[in-house]
């Protein structure tokens, strides 16, 4: 893992020059999957370079908001602006990266060789593909199959892809499940550095401690965000001192 | 469409196969097994190996392929990196060509090694050239990569995948004129006939065993088996959805 900032400096700085323009903007958005509303006419404005946490019940309508941002989700109504085009539209597959809960990537090729495949798909530099693979952690496993790795790993290696290209939005839909503490926060310091570089994270976690490392916490529950706030904003309100006291007292105010 | 993602995708896909040395062998290896098997019960009878072996030439490869791809296909849908490939800059022609061309060099390879065997090592009497052989063996293998495509979007699990072999496969290989003349066959049976790709395959393929002059009639065939790769990719693509309930 990279844990000084000289590998910051060293990344090229994407096309960030619309740093004033909010990286999505949500309004109105109702998602209905199999005849149940999943997504009830939520709004959202998420700034450009920041770092956005995800909190909620498991069905609670994560990862149908994280798909309908990525444009891979139809939705019932509403409009997602994203980088200042419509969610899903093609100039965006370039500068959107999403990874999902469960890895996407081939486990019968190495993880070189997945990276280089989403690389060329990208049409990213080749330098990318050591780049990501580093900022993961997996140099010393570049060249084993993927299906032979461990679950955390393989996670890894679809996060790697993720940085291949230096997108401007990141959605990551659980990206530290099942991985040590250790990586869990070097991964944490690597979202913040790419933060602080000019690109927009949006991440979803379980893990209610990690959660007090982004700048702004998003409860979402029943298809509605019941709250929005800095963590530390969200503690003082609840008078509660971690995050996971803060979010049960929100989801029982949230129930009367 | 992009001839770099159309390209790696296609050599992904190879690189799969070349994991995956049990799988990339028995599609090479199985087809050879089984015309020797078939030389061997007609060892008394070569008027009959001879007429039947090119047909199975045609057959197996599109059989082999359309498993293969129906499989692979229906890996990219649940694994998710279908969906993440259609978030990236990928052209849904991309994907389908890419897998077209592995699987085709792929079926070139397989094509190429039945037919050394059949002609060189099996005796098989050919009256057309060598080279149609192996054109119509590839063009079959590129039918059943396009139909496995295709019907990879209605399995939702290996199992049924699998199934759709059988389906698809065996009435068209039932019709196809190898077990009796299409001529033969009742009216209502041979008019299904005339619309299954499987059909005119295995007409050219037993063209080349009586004629030495590639007319028109062989060029029809070719055409008509191609008509059917396009479609079936054309449908194949439609069912790549970019966006999902």
């Amino acid at each position: 893992m990279v844990k000084s900032t000289e590998r910051v400096e060293g990344r090229p700085e994407a096309r960030h020059a619309d740093r004033d323009r909010p990286a999505i903007v949500v309004d109105g958005l109702t998602v209905v999957r199999g005849g149940r509303t999943v997504i009830d006419d939520m709004d959202l404005r998420v700034e450009t370079g920041t770092l956005t946490g995800i909190l909620g019940p498991s069905g609670g309508g994560k990862t149908t908001l994280m798909r309908a941002i990525v444009g891979v989700q139809q939705v019932a109504a509403g409009r997602i602006d994203v980088l200042g085009e419509p969610a899903g539209s093609p100039d965006l597959r370039r500068r959107v990266a999403y990874v999902t809960q469960a890895p996407s990537v081939y486990p019968d090729l190495t993880v070189r060789q997945n990276l280089r495949y989403f690389a060329d798909v990208l049409g990213a530099p080749r330098a990318d593909v050591e780049r990501a693979i580093e900022e993961v952690d997996l140099a010393d496993h570049a060249d084993d199959l993927v299906g032979r790795l461990s679950g955390g790993q393989e996670s890894r290696v679809s996060l790697a892809t993720a940085l291949l290209n230096s997108p401007e939005l990141l959605v990551l839909d659980e990206p530290t499940v099942g991985l040590d503490p250790v990586l869990r926060r070097d991964l944490w310091d690597l979202f913040h550095r790419l933060a602080d570089g000019g690109s927009t994270l949006l991440v979803s976690s379980h893990v209610m401690d990690e959660a007090e490392r982004c700048e702004r916490l998003l409860l979402v529950r029943e298809g509605r965000i019941i709250a929005d706030d800095a963590p530390a904003r969200l503690l003082e309100r609840t008078g509660t001192d971690d995050v996971e006291h803060a979010f049960l007292s929100i989801v029982e105010e949230d129930e009367r | 469409m992009n001839p770099r993602i159309t390209l790696a995708t296609a050599g992904r896909v190879l690189g799969q196969l070349r994991h995956d040395h049990r799988t990339a062998g028995l599609m090479l290896g199985v087809p050879l097994v089984l015309l020797t098997l078939l030389w061997w019960m007609f060892e008394a009878q070569p008027a009959v190996f001879n007429s039947i072996a090119p047909a199975l030439l045609g057959i197996f490869p599109f059989t082999v392929m359309f498993l293969v791809t129906s499989v692979a296909t229906l890996r990219e849908r649940t694994s998710g990196t279908l969906e993440r490939l259609l978030s990236m800059p990928m052209a849904k022609p991309d994907l389908l060509l890419g897998y077209a061309l592995a699987f085709g060099l792929f079926a070139v390879v397989q094509a190429g090694l039945a037919t050394v065997l059949l002609v060189y090592v099996l005796d098989l009497q050919l009256a057309g050239p060598v080279w149609a052989l192996v054109l119509v063996a590839v063009v079959d293998a590129l039918l059943g990569v396009a139909l496995g495509l295709f019907v990879s979007a209605f399995a939702a699990t290996e199992f049924q995948a699998v199934q759709f072999m059988p389906a698809f496969v065996l009435p068209q290989f039932l019709l196809c004129g190898l077990f009796l003349p299409r001529d033969q066959l009742p009216p209502v049976l041979e008019a299904v006939s005339n619309v299954l790709p499987l059909s005119y395959a295995v007409d050219a393929m037993q063209h080349l065993t009586q004629v030495s002059e590639l007319g028109g009639q062989f060029a029809r065939d070719i055409a008509v088996v191609a008509g059917f790769v396009v479609v079936a990719l054309a449908l194949g693509a439609a069912t790549l959805r970019r966006r999902t309930p």
